[in-house]
């Protein structure tokens, strides 16, 4: 599955591929990201509990929706992987395909609710939560968009016959490790700011 | 010895390209790439030679390196008196901003770049690094920028020429350099304290810290994954494990300061209330945020001085270097403790003795592995036979005063202790040992030992001496005084002083000493000149040197190594020639399909480039200067034309069939 003896250098201490490494580097990377966004998002909260109650804008129904429409993309991009290193070109269309419109779906629903809250009074400078929220969902939301793009340019890629089992698994790949990233740090993000709400004693 | 190898080499660098003719090839996207171009401005423009990326990195370095000590000149001139007012206050606090930005993220920053660029690759035997045309982007997104950082600077002189004014449209333009500090304490970067400046500061770091965040992953890789054969991870010369371990920490540190700079962007352009007291932002979260990349950062700085410093030693003292596994480790020790030390910036702040007490003793720990090295590096010269050589100068010069310099750091790694010392000189003078006695002269020392490879040619004379007895008396006469003005309670950023404090003489002697240190950089420029103007080759090995990026030419040539080298042991170079016979460098074969190159591209510099109208556009418009969203806007475009091209024009490459082997 690795293209070792495809790496011109055919250096001997190969083990992971270049660009497999790097995006694992880049997620370590984002961990801290989310990591910064979500902890000032907590710390606010535990600072001001009285400041807002966001039970009055949330909508766990929609939200749990979208998060179970976001999870199961991730099943479809692990059969598109799967797919790729078949060599499956029509399969891995189709499970693209499902990968991309669910993104979209949750996309839209991020949309949706940003909206209803801000008609709801909750904007970026009604207060810290306002701030904290928006700019962590929001940044959330640029990542799920980012793959959104990256999995349609992989799709129209497929049709001009240059995608093959030796060559685009790994680029393939990479997209799926960063879409299954993604996915996990919205459950995260789901549990820290809206779940929690729902819990008695933590308000 | 250095004549011979100079005739060897000298015929050896002109004819090594002399394969067949090479011809640019169209890329995927039909345009030509830029291979093998007669236009010298384009052939540096669009390189993806990491030799090439880290001489760049280096020059552009060196230049900061001298505007920033400009601003320090500027800056102990108005306090070299009493209520002098040379500069106004404002003026002053511009001055000390830059100064600190610009010398630890437009100097200090890119010249290790430089030297990681430059060597890594040679170091470990391979081409090039993993993603050259990323390490490009690196470099064009570093000077993108370091112009948006600088664009108030290039305003403010137009201002006094009468070329601008802030009137009419531009006439939210206020405050055009940043004059909050380098650490950029909340509430002062708030829209009501500061103007535009502030955002210029703002985008300028955003952008250097994308460049760095791709710049280290791309290292990482490189270390990780093209080691030549035989290059185990503790075959690594040290200067290439202490760019892991920094690259690593950028990984891992710069998240931190990306995501405060975004939430203050944020609360400037958009209104938000991360750091707003009246919206019950905590100014204090910013302290810590900064903290948490800021402190990392110190050694960000620092281990690849170490680096070198691990290098430098055994060439000069003609041993291995004593302990190589735990100076390896203490280095990455250092690395891991990095990140759990940052409150020890806060100590006044109020954390509570708990986390008093556990930041003091964890900075106390990070003394441990930094002795070790320096035992190590003692134990090194002890028994060496040691030439005393420029480089070696150096560095016996660094390990003694980046002691000075941790010294005083284990003073303010006590609470109470640092509690008097808060915001006095006497951390001037503490980081300033760090960074000067520390920094400054193992960089100093690096460029002693590697120009000549890097331009293959010789240093002539012995003005190093004098570069060397400038810069460190000067830097003595500097800041040692300032722990006694620190102790006197001498205030940090304070543009100027009353008499009758007891101030005036250290002040004095200070200032004296700043411009013995600057004419110490000034004679190091002559010297570089000199260098380049009238060195003799310098062959392939001028300094008797133990590792591998010594085996190959001076200059390398563009593919660094014509067969790869198989590497055998540590110190390969040494072994290879004073080792017993078992442990030659050999060499893979080729089989004849020459040496894959890849090729040059364009599009990571219009990425790049697209980065100053977001950096300059998010800025002006937060000053209220109209279009200018769509300005920042143009720019994203650019950038994202430029990923896309990038990806879609494809890697492509040529082969290169060198028939001199520069083994």
């Amino acid at each position: 599955m690795s293209d070792t003896e495809h790496q011109e250098d055919g250096h001997g201490s190969l083990v992971i591929n270049n660009k497999k490494l790097l995006m694992w580097l880049f997620l370590g990377s984002d961990c801290m990201f989310f990591g910064t966004l979500i902890s000032t998002h907590l710390i606010y909260r535990k600072l001001y509990p009285e400041s807002y109650d966001p039970l009055l804008v949330f909508d766990l129904e929609l939200t749990s929706g979208s998060t179970f429409i976001l999870l199961m993309s991730s099943v479809l991009m692990a059969l598109a992987v799967s797919a790729m290193h078949k060599g499956e070109l029509k399969s891995f269309r189709l499970t693209t395909i499902g990968v991309i419109f669910c993104g979209l779906i949750f996309l839209a629903c991020q949309v949706y609710e940003f909206a209803h809250f801000t008609n709801e009074g909750l904007t970026l400078s009604t207060n810290t939560f306002g701030s904290t929220f928006y700019m962590m969902t929001g940044t959330h939301g640029v990542h799920v968009a980012i793959g959104v793009f990256w999995l349609i340019c992989l799709y129209f890629y497929s049709y001009t016959g240059k995608m093959d089992a030796h060559e685009s698994a790994v680029d393939v790949e990479v997209a799926g490790l960063y879409w299954h990233f993604v996915d996990i740090v919205w459950i995260i993000i789901f549990t820290a700011v809206y779940l929690i709400e729902y819990i008695p004693g933590l308000r | 010895m250095s004549q011979t190898e100079t005739e060897i080499h000298a015929p050896s660098t002109t004819q090594a390209p002399k394969t067949h003719e090479l011809k640019p090839e169209p890329s995927q996207l039909g345009f030509m790439r830029p291979d093998h171009s007669k236009s010298v401005i384009m052939d540096w423009l669009t390189t993806v030679d990491h030799k090439k990326i880290g001489i760049m990195y280096g020059a552009i370095a060196l230049f900061f390196l001298l505007v920033g000590g400009f601003e320090a000149l500027i800056i102990r001139t108005q306090l070299a008196f009493p209520e002098n007012d040379l500069i106004s206050a404002q003026r002053y606090n511009q001055l000390f901003t830059m100064h600190g930005t610009t010398m630890i993220f437009l100097a200090i920053m890119p010249l290790n770049a430089a030297f990681f660029n430059f060597l890594v690759p040679l170091q470990i035997g391979a081409r090039d690094v993993a993603f050259p045309r990323i390490n490009s982007f690196s470099l064009w997104a570093f000077v993108a920028g370091a112009i948006v950082i600088n664009f108030g600077w290039v305003l403010q002189a137009l201002q006094v020429m009468g070329l601008f004014e802030a009137s009419g449209p531009t006439a939210g333009m206020t405050d055009l350099a940043p004059a909050m500090g380098w650490f950029g304490y909340a509430p002062l970067t708030g829209t009501n304290f500061t103007g535009a400046g502030t955002d210029f500061w703002i985008m300028g770091l955003q952008i250097l810290g994308i460049a760095s965040l791709s710049a280290a992953m791309n290292f990482v890789v490189t270390i990780v994954n093209m080691r030549a054969p035989g290059m185990k991870m503790m075959r690594m010369p040290v200067f290439t494990w202490m760019t892991l371990v920094v690259s690593l920490l950028i990984v891992f540190a710069f998240p931190a300061i990306t995501i405060a700079l975004g939430q203050l962007m944020f609360d400037r352009c958009f209104g938000t209330n991360f750091f707003v007291v009246a919206g019950g932002g905590q100014p204090i979260l910013w302290q810590h945020l900064f903290w948490i990349f800021g402190h990392p950062e110190v050694y960000i700085l620092v281990l690849p001085a170490m680096g070198i410093i691990s290098e430098i030693l055994p060439v000069f003292s003609k041993k291995p270097l004593f302990g190589y596994s735990i100076v390896v480790f203490s280095g990455a020790v250092i690395g891991f403790l990095g990140f759990a030390v940052w409150s020890h910036h806060m100590f006044t702040t109020g954390l509570g003795k708990v986390a008093t007490a556990a930041f003091s003793l964890l900075t106390m720990a990070i003394a441990v592995p930094t002795g070790v090295k320096i035992f190590n590096w003692i134990g090194t010269l002890w028994g060496g036979r040691v030439r005393f050589s420029a480089p070696m100068i150096f560095s016996l010069g660094f390990v003694w005063m980046f002691m000075m310099g941790g010294f005083s750091g284990i003073m303010h790694s006590s609470a109470p202790a640092d509690a008097q010392q808060q915001d006095s000189y006497f951390v001037i003078a503490h980081f300033h040992y760090v960074a000067i006695g520390g920094i400054f002269l193992a960089v100093v020392a690096g460029i002693y030992f590697w120009l000549p490879k890097m331009i293959g040619k010789m240093w002539k004379g012995n003005l190093s001496t004098w570069v060397a007895i400038f810069s460190t008396v000067g830097l003595n006469v500097t800041f040692f005084p300032m722990h006694f003005l620190g102790l006197l309670g001498m205030p940090r950023r304070t543009h100027t002083y009353l008499e009758g404090f007891g101030w005036e003489t250290y002040n004095l002697v200070c200032t004296i000493g700043a411009y013995i240190l600057a004419f110490g950089i000034l004679l190091l420029v002559v010297d570089i000149i000199r260098c380049f103007r009238n060195g003799e080759p310098a062959g392939n090995d001028p300094w008797d040197a133990r590792t591998l990026e010594w085996a190959t030419t001076s200059p390398p040539q563009v593919y660094n190594f014509a067969k790869t080298p198989i590497i055998p042991a540590r110190d390969a170079l040494w072994e290879d020639k004073y080792g017993p016979e078992n442990r030659k460098i050999t060499h893979e074969d080729d089989h004849g399909h020459g040496i894959h190159m890849p090729s040059q591209s364009w599009m990571p510099f219009i990425a790049a480039l697209g980065f100053i109208p977001v950096g300059l556009g998010m800025s002006l418009m937060q000053a209220g200067v109209p279009y200018m969203g769509y300005v920042a806007i143009f720019g994203l475009l650019v950038l994202g034309l430029g990923i896309a091209l990038w990806a879609i024009e494809g890697p492509g490459g040529y082969h290169m069939h060198p028939e001199v082997d520069a083994a």
